[in-house]
């Protein structure tokens, strides 16, 4: 990329199943007024806000509406990405390098608590043939674990450690809504909900929001001595008819990732990107993303959680903010990954921080098993 | 303040369908693929040559969460960058803006923008009164016809406009539309049969009010280098300007003296070098939900003062043949697919600088504006220009 952007602020609220005290908009402000008070500056220094919800998920017809009080959008520019929020990272950036702004305050929201996971995602299917099946994203993820065990051998013990890994991350990050010490027998003996997903192998339903602050190179320098530069950022989007992929195989991650790290330079992303904050909505993902953006083999995902690569103390740490398993609520998730890869670049991460970062990944998706991918590689700014 | 971008930006080819209320020889990514497949041949160019899509519309009109994963496969952009933005009625400029600042960015080389909505096969005021607070505004401000009621008595009473002279907006767009092949509402009309029209709220009667339409617009934003190589009379993207406002109806003065548009039609002018709108501008196509909207619209896009609007379109300023046509293509008031009705606005200004606009075709257009108009008394402006 000819230009930088740079990430210069982050504020997160915590996560809690239910936020009976706070409206969305007030999710939103806190955010918002928060990441601008510590990065020292105010809405007019800011050119533009991208927000980042759904309108179903927050029951609301043109849902960037409700909060344009709350982001500071009152006769300024905005608009709404709604998808998950790597992909609104991506268009702030983008909207940064095209000259017209400078910068960027983003914001997303989303209180679950307030919607039904499964109206909702089964109204994501198509009308006609699939809603009436009952699809919903957990019953699809199903289908898409249970194809990627039979095709590679993975094992729903390795799915388990995934979830004592990152259940356990979960306990170093303040924000965290699940955290845990778990045993893989826990995992496997906890209830059921979709073979072979269980309990503790699936996000939890929570509220929170997220707001980061994105500048051109110049700016981002002026106000934070410790900038995270976007080296590379790429989307691609898989067929929605499941019956058209093999979903073991994740053909727009891969490509997703090649070209972020075409951009970032990277050519052995497993030696060279040191820490990594990914999608895991259920614990089968981590490993087969992990594959899809070629930190191993295809199928060899299970041997990474079996050879403790992935662990906190591992050669390639993955999510230790404990990742949507620990609790992110939809589409704020993906802007959480940027967000906990770019503080352990600013070496904020508290108890959770990984020592000796330089360069850091972050993957988002959206729509049923995996189908819009967005890959971010950020870098320590110096 | 937005700037204008550093690299400049065409738009080098729309497609639209041939948008009607009712589309049922087609679901909704059959009409989706219809309106991208009359864009590439618009622009001589395969999907192969097509870097990424920006897509949008108003889920909650057709009762379809993430409309965009439906859409991957007929719409073209599998395995490729595809992004939903959505924003309300300003669904459409809001695409157009990401199609520009997608190009603008370096990062992408071509890129398709789709707006679209079948109305059809969803309760439109159903799904728009879930915009409103549901305490405060959901049974009073909901909905479209009341809101633009309300506004549009303090309007006639502030400034002395004639529900003649709204019906005078009536006429002229629908009889534009008959020049229109995309089109949905082509009517001859009279201000008397629009008068004598059902009243639906005071001042507003059925005829002042856009219709609910199915279809799909699609358009294509490409670089300098791209756009030179495949279009020979490209539409230069010149500034983009968007602002949004208060969520309560009962904050703002709403339909006259739109504060929204006013704020960003200065900051494009100033970004477009355009000093006298009326005289600098060659073509107009705005969004205008109702016909009081487009009066009051011209006096707050600065073609004439306050008060002004209704003497605006007596004395002939705003039709085919006069100083500064606005709405050649028919409008809103003729065909209004909701996610694609602010892009068409940008589409039909892109064709008019193009020389693309047949029947409905301006005369020597070198710069034209087109606005979007949505969510909670929001615009977007955009100015196109025949040269970069």
């Amino acid at each position: 990329m000819a230009d930088r952007v740079g990430i210069v602020g982050i504020h997160q609220t915590k996560y809690e199943p239910r936020k009976i005290f706070d409206s969305y908009p007030e999710l939103v402000f806190e955010v918002s007024s928060q990441v601008l008070a510590e990065t020292g500056l105010t809405i007019e220094d800011l050119g533009q806000i991208i927000t980042n919800s759904t309108d179903f998920w927050d029951g609301r017809t043109i849902s960037n509406r409700t909060v344009s009080e709350a982001c500071g959008s009152v006769l300024r520019s905005e608009s709404k990405v709604s998808m998950d929020g790597s992909f609104a990272v991506f268009y702030a950036a983008m909207r940064i390098l095209s000259g017209c702004y400078d910068s960027c305050l983003l914001v997303s929201h989303c209180k679950m608590s307030e919607g039904s996971p499964h109206l909702i995602n089964n109204a994501m299917f198509d009308p006609l043939y699939q809603r009436i099946m009952g699809f919903d994203e957990l019953s699809t993820c199903a289908l898409q674990a249970n194809r990627y065990m039979y095709k590679y051998g993975i094992t729903e013990e390795q799915c388990a450690k995934v979830a004592v890994k990152n259940l356990k991350n979960g306990n170093r990050n303040p924000y965290a809504h699940r955290a845990m010490e778990v045993t893989v027998g826990q995992v496997m003996g906890s209830r059921m909900l979709a073979n072979p997903i269980k309990e503790l192998e699936a996000y939890p339903i929570t509220d929170g929001a997220c707001a980061m602050i994105l500048a051109v190179e110049d700016k981002a320098r002026k106000w934070t001595s410790t900038p995270v530069w976007i080296a590379g950022i790429a989307s691609r989007m898989d067929s929605f008819y499941l019956g058209d992929r093999d979903l073991a195989e994740v053909v727009a991650l891969e490509l997703a990732a090649q070209k972020a790290y075409q951009m970032a330079g990277i050519t052995n992303p497993r030696k060279e990107i040191d820490l990594v904050e990914l999608s895991d909505y259920y614990s089968y993902q981590e490993l087969l993303w992990l594959e899809g953006m070629g930190f191993c083999q295809r199928g060899a995902g299970g041997k990474m959680i079996d050879e403790g690569l992935t662990a906190l103390d591992g050669e390639l740490p993955v999510n230790p903010s404990g990742g949507i398993l620990s609790g992110n609520p939809i589409t704020v998730a993906g802007t959480v990954r940027v967000a906990e890869a770019a503080l352990q670049l600013m070496g904020r991460a508290g108890e959770r921080q990984v020592d000796g970062v330089q360069k850091a990944l972050a993957q988002g998706h959206w729509g049923p098993c995996g189908q819009g991918q967005c890959v971010v590689v950020l870098e320590k700014g110096v | 303040m937005a700037r204008r971008a550093k690299r400049n930006v065409a738009i080098v080819a729309t497609g639209q369908t041939d948008h009607r209320s009712k589309r049922p020889d087609v679901n909704i990514v059959e009409m989706i693929h219809e309106a991208v497949r009359r864009c590439l041949n618009d622009a001589q160019m395969s999907m192969e040559e097509i870097d990424g899509v920006v897509i949008g519309n108003m889920e909650h009109f057709e009762g379809i969460f993430a409309t965009e994963m439906w859409s991957a496969d007929s719409a073209g952009y599998l395995l490729k960058h595809g992004m939903k933005i959505t924003t309300g009625g300003t669904t459409g400029t809001s695409l157009a803006l990401a199609g520009y600042y997608h190009v603008a960015s370096g990062l992408f080389d071509t890129v398709m923008t789709i707006g679209w909505e079948k109305q059809s096969e969803g309760e439109t005021t159903a799904g728009l009164i879930f915009q409103a607070d549901p305490l405060w505004e959901r049974a009073t401000m909901s909905g479209a016809i009341g809101s633009f009621a309300a506004s549009a008595t303090a309007y006639m009473n502030k400034y002395g406009i004639t529900e003649e002279q709204a019906a005078k907006v009536a006429v002229k767009n629908r009889g534009n539309a008959f020049n229109n092949p995309h089109a949905h509402l082509k009517m001859e009309l009279t201000v008397e049969q629009v008068l004598k029209s059902k009243m639906l709220a005071y001042p507003i009667k059925m005829l002042d009010m856009c219709p609910t339409s199915d279809g799909a617009c699609a358009m294509i934003f490409a670089s300098e280098e791209r756009a030179k190589r495949v279009c020979t009379n490209p539409a230069w993207v010149i500034a983009g300007v968007t602002r949004h406002d208060q969520p309560f109806g009962g904050d703002l003065e709403m339909l006259a003296d739109l504060r929204t548009l006013r704020s960003a039609t200065e900051e494009a002018y100033k970004i477009a070098g355009i000093k006298d709108p009326l005289k600098d501008i060659d073509v107009a196509e705005l969004y205008e939900p109702c016909t009081f909207a487009e009066l009051s619209w011209y006096e707050t896009a600065g073609f004439c003062g306050p008060g002004e609007g209704g003497k605006l379109i007596d004395s002939g300023v705003t039709y085919m043949d006069g100083e500064l046509p606005v709405n050649p293509s028919g409008g809103v008031l003729s065909t209004n697919c909701i996610g694609a009705t602010a892009m068409i606005r940008v589409a039909e200004a892109a064709i008019q600088v193009m020389d693309k606009g047949g029947k409905r075709q301006v005369p020597n257009v070198n710069r034209a504006i087109a606005t979007g108009f949505g969510g909670s008394w929001w615009s977007d402006v955009m100015v196109l220009s025949k040269t970069p």
